[in-house]
């Protein structure tokens, strides 16, 4: 099979090729990408094992947070609203830290794009690793490209129906264990799992992994390159971050055109002829179903399986490996000017090669100097930016606050010796997961006193309360200034709280309000 | 129109239609719209069939669900009376002193007499309990009939000077207009208005004092400091119902304004007045 790839190449064309584009709404081409091995093939089975590792066994890692909190590695306790990751424990107000991180994944996403193209949608986006494995399981079944394309082309015989039938019931458990593994992250996994099968967790498990089943089953079984080229926005948004100094997987046309499926004839008739030998290799590994020789596209994902397919053929062929590789579009560009002269003729291999075999090495070459440029300076140094503000504000934040709320229905009572009295709910967050002693202070407002809703005490200017681990305890709290003592309509004090035990301590300035006339 | 006729540009037939000009082009619609729109439509039939939906002659059609959205409510309300059942049933047994000291129960009283003030008594004693001219202030520590829970209780329970209540809380000051002369009512008060403080023309505030002894210590008592049993207010402190001014005292001793409180025990019910009676006090005056 391999040595016919020579002289006879397989029939196949690229589902956008200009000779056959349909109007929109046709229906789908079916796209049956072929098994290649290589260097990059085997990069992309590392990214796979690695992603899908993570994805499955975070929810299993665990990590002692000691009795007053759970001991989930990465835990989102929707419930409980607390958000768990390791060693950092995060409270609702505190989502800018989820904010962050995605503002850093955005420009981290322009600035690997600007440099190696799109990698991201190539090698780590969950769209293509699905993908990549439910053509596992197709392969495995129902064999290559050829077997699969007979096998749909031909009638429905017991046999297809098995094939199909394992094949989908296949792609649905796997769809089935990525939902699954999806809502672990939402609760205690080993007890979820537990309930999971007993029927008893709840509702919303359940549904969640439906919904996580139908849209895996839906994405990477069914419609695979479609969503790549019609649902998702970035595609669209690439072509502001590539500029002509990213990499990008490029068809090097200067040293493969002419094309041609019959070198020796055309050689021997003195005709140029180019390094591509048009086999279709390329095209028929594409699991977007493009050939990449039309140039850079909307739907290519940059996996660079064409490139290994291609550099499979140049060896057996003993050439020179490359005609498709990584490449930028301004080396792209110097070397079509060198191949055509400047624009004067069309592509002729010979005038980039010294003897007719060496490449003259006039030829451009992507140096790594090209990755620090303005632009990757810019996006680095917003990204680090960024995450180093994030990482300043972790490690500096306040694992203990005070929150006031002023009354303001009223916002003083008189009363009968004359003082006035405001009321504060007073709002205090102990953030650890541990139970704390809580000392609230009043500073300032001269022979002021507080009392407690709820807590038998008498008035004084500062209190001790236990807080939960965890936890938020509101306190009702009255303040009381005789009424010689009011100097002003509105005086501002403050709450001071602080943990005795680890000296923590976190400060509200309040406002006291009286009345114009104070008798 | 006759024949298909093929636009130019798109190599696509149109439908005939034209405007000013203008062809529509006949695309055919993708495959998987045209089956989620066949989709819907059997959705919709299923629909109609399930839920309530047609028009009939008196009502419409039911559906086999038999689906109602009043008897959603209806069935929330139930559920929600259910959970609030253990502590209503506690409210029930305890006193307002009792429930004061359970912190979940004083929580709960303090929430759900939140509501009801909301609904029942804010028309005159305002939204923050805050009150106005002749309506108390139920903030303050200054209490007519008691401060204590179960004096509240008891004033909300049967009102005050509220006819068609037997138990209600009563008290008249008499109009002394009628009794003594106005000179003596410019001196009384003058001394009621110095007992908190102001500083009065001296010539009225001594004879006044003994106006005071002779007709109002009765009530209010020899140190004007109120009694509670017989809803007399506290003359010497800084809280006046009807104003402060020597005027506003002089008119409360002329044709004493008198205030009524409805009884709320029949209308809300015991728990209800015991949930108002702990959040009244919870606003800070409380005794």
């Amino acid at each position: 099979m391999r040595d016919k790839t020579q002289t006879e190449p397989p029939e196949a064309e690229a589902i956008d090729s200009p000779n056959t584009r349909e109007p929109l709404y046709a229906p789908r081409k079916k796209v049956f990408p072929k098994r290649i091995s290589g260097n990059f093939r085997r990069f992309k089975w590392l990214v796979m094992a690695i992603t899908l590792a993570i994805y499955y066994l975070t929810p299993w890692l665990r990590w002692d947070r000691g009795p007053f909190a759970p001991d989930q590695a990465v835990l989102i306790d929707l419930a409980n609203r607390r958000f768990y990751f390791f060693f950092i424990e995060i409270w609702p107000q505190e989502f800018y830290y989820v904010a962050g991180l995605l503002v850093m994944a955005g420009i981290g996403l322009f600035l690997i794009t600007s440099t190696v193209g799109r990698a991201w949608c190539g090698y780590t986006c969950p769209q293509t690793v699905w993908v990549d494995l439910f053509l596992v399981v197709e392969r495995a079944i129902e064999g290559d490209r050829n077997a699969r394309i007979k096998l749909d082309a031909g009638s429905w015989t017991a046999r297809k129906l098995v094939l199909r039938v394992s094949r989908h019931a296949i792609w649905l458990a796997i769809a089935a264990a990525t939902g699954g593994a999806w809502i672990f992250y939402f609760a205690d996994a080993p007890s979820l799992i537990d309930e999971l099968f007993a029927g008893t967790a709840a509702p919303v498990a359940y549904i969640t992994i439906g919904v996580l089943t139908a849209t895996t089953y839906t994405f990477g079984g069914l419609m695979r390159e479609q969503v790549c080229t019609y649902m998702c926005p970035w595609p669209r948004i690439q072509a502001a971050t590539l500029d002509e100094n990213s990499l990008t997987v490029t068809y090097n046309d200067w040293r493969g055109e002419p094309r041609s499926r019959h070198a020796k004839k055309a050689l021997a008739a003195g005709q140029p002829v180019g390094d591509c030998v048009d086999c279709n290799a390329c095209v028929a590994v594409c699991p977007m179903g493009i050939d990449i020789r039309d140039g850079q596209q909307l739907e290519c994902i940059t996996c660079a399986l064409c490139i290994d397919a291609c550099d499979g053929v140049m060896n057996k062929l003993g050439k020179d490996r490359g005609l498709i590789s990584y490449a930028t579009l301004s080396d792209y560009n110097a070397n079509m000017a060198a191949a055509t002269a400047g624009g004067a003729c069309s592509v002729n291999p010979s005038l980039v090669r010294t003897d007719g075999s060496a490449f003259s090495n006039r030829l451009a070459h992507f140096h790594v100097r090209k990755i620090f440029r303005p632009r990757t300076f810019v996006y680095m140094s917003a990204w680090s930016a960024v995450g180093l503000a994030l990482l300043y504000s972790l490690l500096t934040r306040d694992r203990l606050e005070v929150n006031v709320l002023h009354d303001r229905n009223p916002q003083f009572v008189t009363l009968s010796d004359g003082s006035i009295r405001n009321g504060y709910t007073v709002k205090l967050l102990n953030m650890i997961p541990e139970p704390r002693t809580i000392v609230v202070t009043m500073q300032g407002l001269a022979d002021a006193e507080m009392s407690v809703v709820g807590i038998d005490m008498p008035a004084d200017r500062s209190l001790s309360v236990p807080v939960e681990p965890d936890r938020l305890k509101m306190l009702k709290i009255f303040v009381r200034q005789p009424a010689e003592q009011i100097n002003a309509q509105a005086q501002t004090f403050k709450f001071r709280v602080e943990d005795k035990a680890s000296l923590e301590s976190d400060e509200y300035t309040a406002t006291f309000n009286a009345p114009e006339i104070v008798r | 129109m006759s024949g298909e006729h093929i636009d130019e540009v798109s190599d696509v037939s149109t439908t005939g239609h034209e405007w000013d000009g203008i062809k529509e082009l006949n695309n055919p619609l993708p495959r998987w719209w045209v089956i989620t729109f066949y989709v819907t439509i059997v959705w919709a039939i299923g629909y109609t069939i399930a839920y309530p939906a047609w028009p009939m002659l008196s009502s419409a059609t039911r559906g086999v669900l038999v689906y109602s959205s009043r008897h959603d409510v209806k069935n929330e309300l139930e559920a929600a009376e259910v959970a609030k059942g253990k502590y209503v049933a506690a409210l029930q047994a305890k006193t307002v002193f009792e429930i004061a000291a359970d912190d979940v129960l004083r929580g709960f009283a303090i929430a759900a007499g939140g509501a009801a003030f909301k609904v029942n008594c804010v028309q005159c004693h305002g939204s923050g309990a805050q009150g106005s001219k002749g309506f108390p202030n139920l903030n303050d520590d200054d209490w007519l009939w008691g401060g204590k829970a179960e004096q509240i209780q008891q004033t909300i329970t049967h009102g005050i000077r509220f006819a068609s209540d037997s138990d209600t809380r009563l008290s008249e000051m008499p109009a002394f207009g009628d009794i003594i002369t106005p000179e003596q009512i410019r001196q009384v008060s003058a001394y009621v208005s110095s007992l908190s403080g102001a500083v009065g023309d001296q010539a009225l505030v001594i004879p006044g004092a003994n106006v005071f002894a002779e007709n109002c210590a009765a009530c209010h008592g020899d140190k004007a400091k109120g009694n509670t049993e017989l809803g007399a207010p506290d003359l010497t402190d800084a809280i006046w119902l009807y104003g402060a001014r020597e005027t506003a005292i002089a008119a409360q001793v002329r044709a004493p304004k008198q205030g009524v409180m409805p009884a709320w025990g029949g209308r809300l019910g015991e728990v209800t007045v015991k949930e108002l009676a702990v959040y009244v006090h919870s606003l800070g005056g409380g005794e």
